[in-house]
């Protein structure tokens, strides 16, 4: 058994020491630019994985572009979003908006896998860098990209994340009020599908089972009533917090310290007072 | 031009279901069946195309048992041409449904082929990509914006930091995220007059075998109870005492 470890962006190779440390055997990894559209990257990768049983990336949207195309020009089996690892043919993965776990088996070689590193620990290293072949020009051409962000710690592997819903009306205020207890706590920026669909929030900061999966020391969630969707994306964090005025949001029964309050309020005082 | 739309019959994904006492399947008891929330925004798109150019024909495709023609019939009433069933009870997995679509798109030539980036009864976020890949076309995944001009398809798409745009040739692949559009109401005479248009039906082409099985489905394990806190003063406090500050 032999797996290859693809890395999409800077920091995914710490995660992958507990995956492969969980798969076991031997690892070696390689890396996928930026930039390389998913058609040019997968069949690079074909020729880079001859020879692997595994091949397995951290979860990400990019991820799941490239490594399903690549499923399909190696005829392989796939497991998206792999939470646990029972032996290297058997993986739990979460369905139905994180509602459910699902047993699944591979019956199929080489297995293809997308992981969320907050399930596994454990110590391993690459037993070697595989250079990724010279990939074909794109059949896809990239032609604008608009990449946000700024100075704030990536959203997915932040250890701390301040998250507003819809009450928080607009850009301005959402960036005021979410943006600044997010800065005093050094965290990321997250949004509810909610906000992202009134604009309030771009698209990127969606936190839930059709955005970004997180898995934060802190998870502070601002105006957010607690859809099964976005708790699908927050239920690995370590400790969540809610701030709500509605006493029976949903929210209220996940998190592990409430405060019914006026966030408009409450955000700025706990900001002050840290 | 011509535009394929697979689409997938789904448990209602605003039930709320759970795994059976033992394990081996889903109780879904009365909940209802829908067809899966993005491949509804793939057939508004494509209805949409086609309002702006009535040359443009869509076909809707399932894969499935004889209940999927309810779903494929709710996408005649959005707009499509027609429907075509591949029908079988057969296990599936994403490459048995890339291998059976692979087989639907070299029978039915459309240009492009337009499905939701994932189901949300298994949420696999597979069989575009996987179908792109087998018929050697290029893709452009969690789409928000597509134009399609002669030949080609310029298409705005989500990524993990922001959107970029691809443009590619047709015949290209695109499947779709929530932000492309919304998807309409049906009024009563769409439904209607959807029971008249052209539903064919024809068994699976190939005998591919699926490489992934599930073997149990539970329930995850609940998180454990928290408590309120009274004032902005309690909760820093709290959070201190946890260490997470």
């Amino acid at each position: 058994m032999k797996s290859l470890f693809v890395a999409f962006a800077p920091g995914e190779a710490e995660h992958a020491a507990g995956f492969f440390a969980t798969l076991g055997g031997d690892w070696a990894a390689t890396e996928v630019p930026p930039g390389l559209v998913a058609d040019a990257a997968a069949a690079a990768l074909r020729s880079a994985s001859e020879g692997f049983t595994h091949i397995a990336a951290v979860s990400s949207m990019r991820s799941k572009d490239v490594l399903a195309r690549l499923a399909g020009l190696l005829d392989a089996a796939m497991v998206t979003d792999a939470v646990s690892i029972n032996s290297p043919t058997s993986f739990v993965r979460p369905i139905i908006a994180g509602t459910v776990l699902a047993t699944v088996e591979t019956m199929a070689q080489p297995v293809v896998v997308t992981f969320r590193p907050s399930g596994f620990s454990g110590d391993s290293a690459p037993g070697q860098m595989v250079s990724l072949p010279t990939p074909p020009e794109g059949q896809a051409k990239r032609t604008a990209e608009n990449v946000r962000g700024g100075s704030r710690p990536d959203l997915s592997q932040a250890k701390r994340i301040v998250s507003g819903g819809r009450p928080l009306k607009d850009a301005e205020t959402f960036e005021r009020v979410i943006g600044s207890l997010a800065d005093r706590l050094g965290g990321a920026v997250g949004a509810t599908r909610a906000a992202v669909d009134s604009g309030i929030a771009p698209n990127e900061l969606q936190v839930g089972q059709t955005g970004k999966i997180v898995a934060p020391d802190l998870y502070v969630a601002a105006g957010i009533s607690g859809s099964t969707q976005h708790m699908a994306g927050i239920k690995d964090s370590k400790c969540i917090v809610a701030i709500n005025t509605d006493p029976d949001a949903p929210i209220f029964e996940f998190a592990d310290f409430g405060l019914v309050a006026d966030l408009f309020q409450a955000v700025p005082e706990l900001a002050s007072k840290l | 031009m011509n535009v394929l739309v697979p689409i997938k019959r789904v448990v209602d994904p605003y039930a709320r279901v759970k795994p059976l006492p033992d394990g081996s399947g889903l109780d879904v008891g009365s909940v209802k069946f829908d067809v899966n929330p993005f491949d509804e925004i793939a057939v508004e798109e494509a209805v949409r195309m086609k309002e702006a150019d009535p040359s443009i024909h869509v076909t809707v495709v399932s894969i499935g048992g004889a209940e999927c023609e309810e779903q494929l019939r709710k996408a005649l009433a959005y707009g499509a041409d027609e429907a075509v069933l591949v029908e079988t009870n057969d296990p599936m997995d994403s490459t048995v449904v890339a291998t059976e679509l692979e087989a639907v798109v070299r029978q039915l030539n459309p240009d492009l082929v337009l499905m939701g980036k994932q189901a949300t009864d298994d949420d696999c976020n597979q069989a575009g990509q996987m179908l792109a890949a087998k018929l050697g076309w290029p893709q452009a995944t969690f789409a928000c914006k597509i134009e399609v001009g002669s030949g080609t398809a310029r298409v705005v798409r989500e990524t993990d930091t922001g959107e970029e745009t691809l443009e590619m040739n047709l015949p290209c692949l695109v499947t779709t995220d929530l932000r492309l559009n919304e998807p309409r109401y049906i009024p009563l005479p769409g439904i209607v007059r959807a029971r008249t248009k052209p539903l064919s039906k024809q068994p699976r082409a190939t005998s591919a075998q699926p490489k992934t099985r599930v073997t149990r489905l539970d329930s995850p394990p609940p998180r454990p109870a928290g408590r309120k806190v009274g004032s902005v003063d309690e909760l820093v406090a709290a959070l201190r005492e946890r260490g997470v500050l």
